[in-house]
């Protein structure tokens, strides 16, 4: 491999041809296959990647400062705008945190139905990530399959938290509002149109031969390079890692249910697609055991100081409209400290740090995502490839704009 | 989210470095040492060589002003052998805030210690490429700063060819 020299991106990004026969090329920031926007400036010789340059930024929107002046319950709505494909993930991961933080745990049905909720997202995150990257390969039909099952997925939890993309379902200590009476039900059968979907994608893509000569061999990485750069999720799952925080360090109620974690040995696109695939039917065993083993029960924390009384205590004595005063202009109030945690994304890793000095806003508030660390390695994986290969690439590393540059 | 088993891995760092790991703290299960500046880079080797900590999940800072030191810099570790995570912080000085880069160590410490630089204006030594992650070359001041203003308005920056 060689190793990039001084004047390897110069200032000048226009289309150019340096001196031993090597070129510089820019691919996006406006690009039909780098969805986001993200600009990868190449060094290639003939079709070949030599060396890469990945630059993001376009789509910062100061999540993090923005955070250090509302109050804990304002940044939920921001948390979707993170992984807007899988928002229900960010949601949980930051009630979560801020109840570590406060010491307190939300009420067994709200825990049930924050999995439930997570589980979905994870499928629409995958089956995002699949269509779009069959799209991109010339499988424009696999698109619609995928897509028409993520729609079926997007009316159900929209059915229960009012919104599509931008649900902001989580409040501290519990959740907007309980499952609508029908949910089961509409589940149920909205998992039938996803299993039909994901088995007609699967028969279109999996022994096809196209689809799998462009990813099986591209985008390679071994386990320890995948290791240092801090990869999670399929990603990392894919070079035989068997890391994943539900299984590791369990959160909410995931230790009730029986599911595996998909392993590839290659790491390359072929297993992370193929690691996607598996994750995608996990994920339906969960929301079915955890519908089945749904407890009946409040879903809020019952301590006023944390969940905002009912309407009728409010209109009806002096100490719950207080409460409800209290929470809505100065915010839920953790006591000092900081704590870290982790859930497991679409991507992997969704980690929140929070630092709290006792008042109703978070002093800092950092979000680990974890496409950050992929994208990071981009450069990596396709380096030696061919230039056609950078968008099966791309597209199975899932690149989010919204969690990557918050 | 840790395993008290683990609990040891905190004390064998404590017992390897007794004068740099200045206090440790546990808040919510979350184990922390807190540590001298200068020795980030030995105490980070240790962790990776010596006590299994493979992964660097997150590197980040906070600006604790008016408080001084002012600046902290703040690494969560988690080793997948032992399913164990620790958070190592040192404070950094308020004026030239700057501390040792882990991409010798960690590859993956790239990308984070440029957005610490960015965001906050902390300078890695011997980190390969130092620039502006999010924000753009121009760009004045480093936004997660708390005396950074939230409305501020930047300077236009020339048309570039």
């Amino acid at each position: 491999m060689e190793k990039p020299k001084e004047n390897l991106f110069p200032k000048n990004w226009n289309l150019e041809t340096l001196e031993d026969g090597r070129m510089v090329l820019n691919m996006g920031p406006s690009h039909p296959s780098m969805h986001g926007i993200v600009r990868l400036l190449l060094t290639v010789r003939g079709e070949r990647v030599i060396d890469s340059d990945v630059e993001i930024g376009y789509l910062h929107r100061g999540f993090e400062k923005t955070c250090e002046n509302i109050t804990y319950n304002q940044c939920v709505p921001y948390t979707d705008r993170l992984n807007y494909v899988s928002p229900f993930i960010n949601n949980v991961g930051y009630a979560l945190a801020v109840e570590k933080l406060m010491g307190i745990e939300s009420p067994a049905r709200c825990q049930y139905i924050r999995v439930i909720m997570s589980e979905l997202s994870r499928l629409t995150d995958h089956l995002t990530c699949i269509g779009a990257n069959a799209m991109e390969l010339g499988g424009f039909t696999v698109y619609f399959y995928l897509i028409n099952a993520r729609e079926a997925l997007y009316r159900l939890t929209d059915s229960a938290a009012g919104g599509r993309v931008t649900p902001a379902y989580t409040r501290v200590g519990g959740l907007t509002r309980d499952l609508p009476p029908d949910f089961k039900l509409n589940a149920a059968e909205v998992l039938r149109t996803v299993r039909k979907n994901v088995a007609d994608a699967d028969k279109l893509l999996t022994r096809n031969r196209i689809f799998y000569d462009r990813l099986r061999g591209t985008g390679q990485i071994s386990k320890e390079d995948a290791i240092a750069l801090s990869f999670t999720g399929p990603a990392l799952r894919s070079t035989g890692v068997p890391l994943d925080v539900r299984k590791a360090t369990p959160y909410l109620v995931y230790d009730h249910f029986d599911f595996d974690i998909p392993v590839g040995s290659n790491g390359d696109n072929y297993d992370r697609y193929l690691v996607r695939m598996e994750e995608i039917k996990q994920s339906m065993l969960i929301v079915e055991q955890a519908l089945a083993q749904l407890p009946e029960g409040p879903i809020n924390h019952p301590d006023f100081n944390v969940s905002l009384p009912p309407k009728e205590e409010v209109y009806g004595n002096i100490e719950a409209l207080m409460a409800h005063f209290k929470l809505t202009f100065e915010g839920v109030k953790p006591p000092k400290g900081e704590v870290y945690q982790a859930v497991e994304g679409g991507n992997g890793e969704v980690g929140f740090y929070i630092v709290s000095d006792g008042t109703g806003k978070p002093w800092r508030l950092r979000v680990r995502p974890p496409c950050f660390v992929l994208t990071a390695g981009l450069s990596k994986m396709i380096r030696g490839g061919y230039i056609a290969d950078i968008v099966s690439t791309f597209g199975q590393v899932n690149m989010i704009g919204g969690e990557l540059e918050r | 989210m840790t395993t008290a088993a683990n609990s040891y891995l905190l004390e064998t760092l404590k017992d390897k470095f007794p004068a740099e790991v200045l206090a440790t703290h546990a808040f919510r299960g979350d184990e922390t040492a807190v540590i001298q500046k200068d020795s980030l880079a030995a105490v980070a080797a240790f962790l990776k060589g010596d006590l299994g900590f493979d992964f660097l999940m997150d590197l980040t800072a906070v600006d604790h002003s008016p408080r001084e030191p002012r600046f902290e810099l703040v690494c969560h570790f988690y080793s997948s052998k032992h399913n164990y995570r620790l958070r190592l912080k040192c404070a950094l000085d308020s004026e030239n805030p700057a501390a040792a880069s882990l991409t010798p160590l960690w590859a993956g410490a790239n990308w984070f210690e440029r957005e610490a630089y960015d965001m906050f204006g902390i300078k890695f030594e011997g980190h390969p490429d130092l620039r502006r992650i999010l924000m753009y070359d121009g760009f004045e001041g480093h936004p997660l700063r708390k005396d950074y203003p939230l409305k501020k308005r930047q300077p236009r920056i020339p048309h570039r060819d």
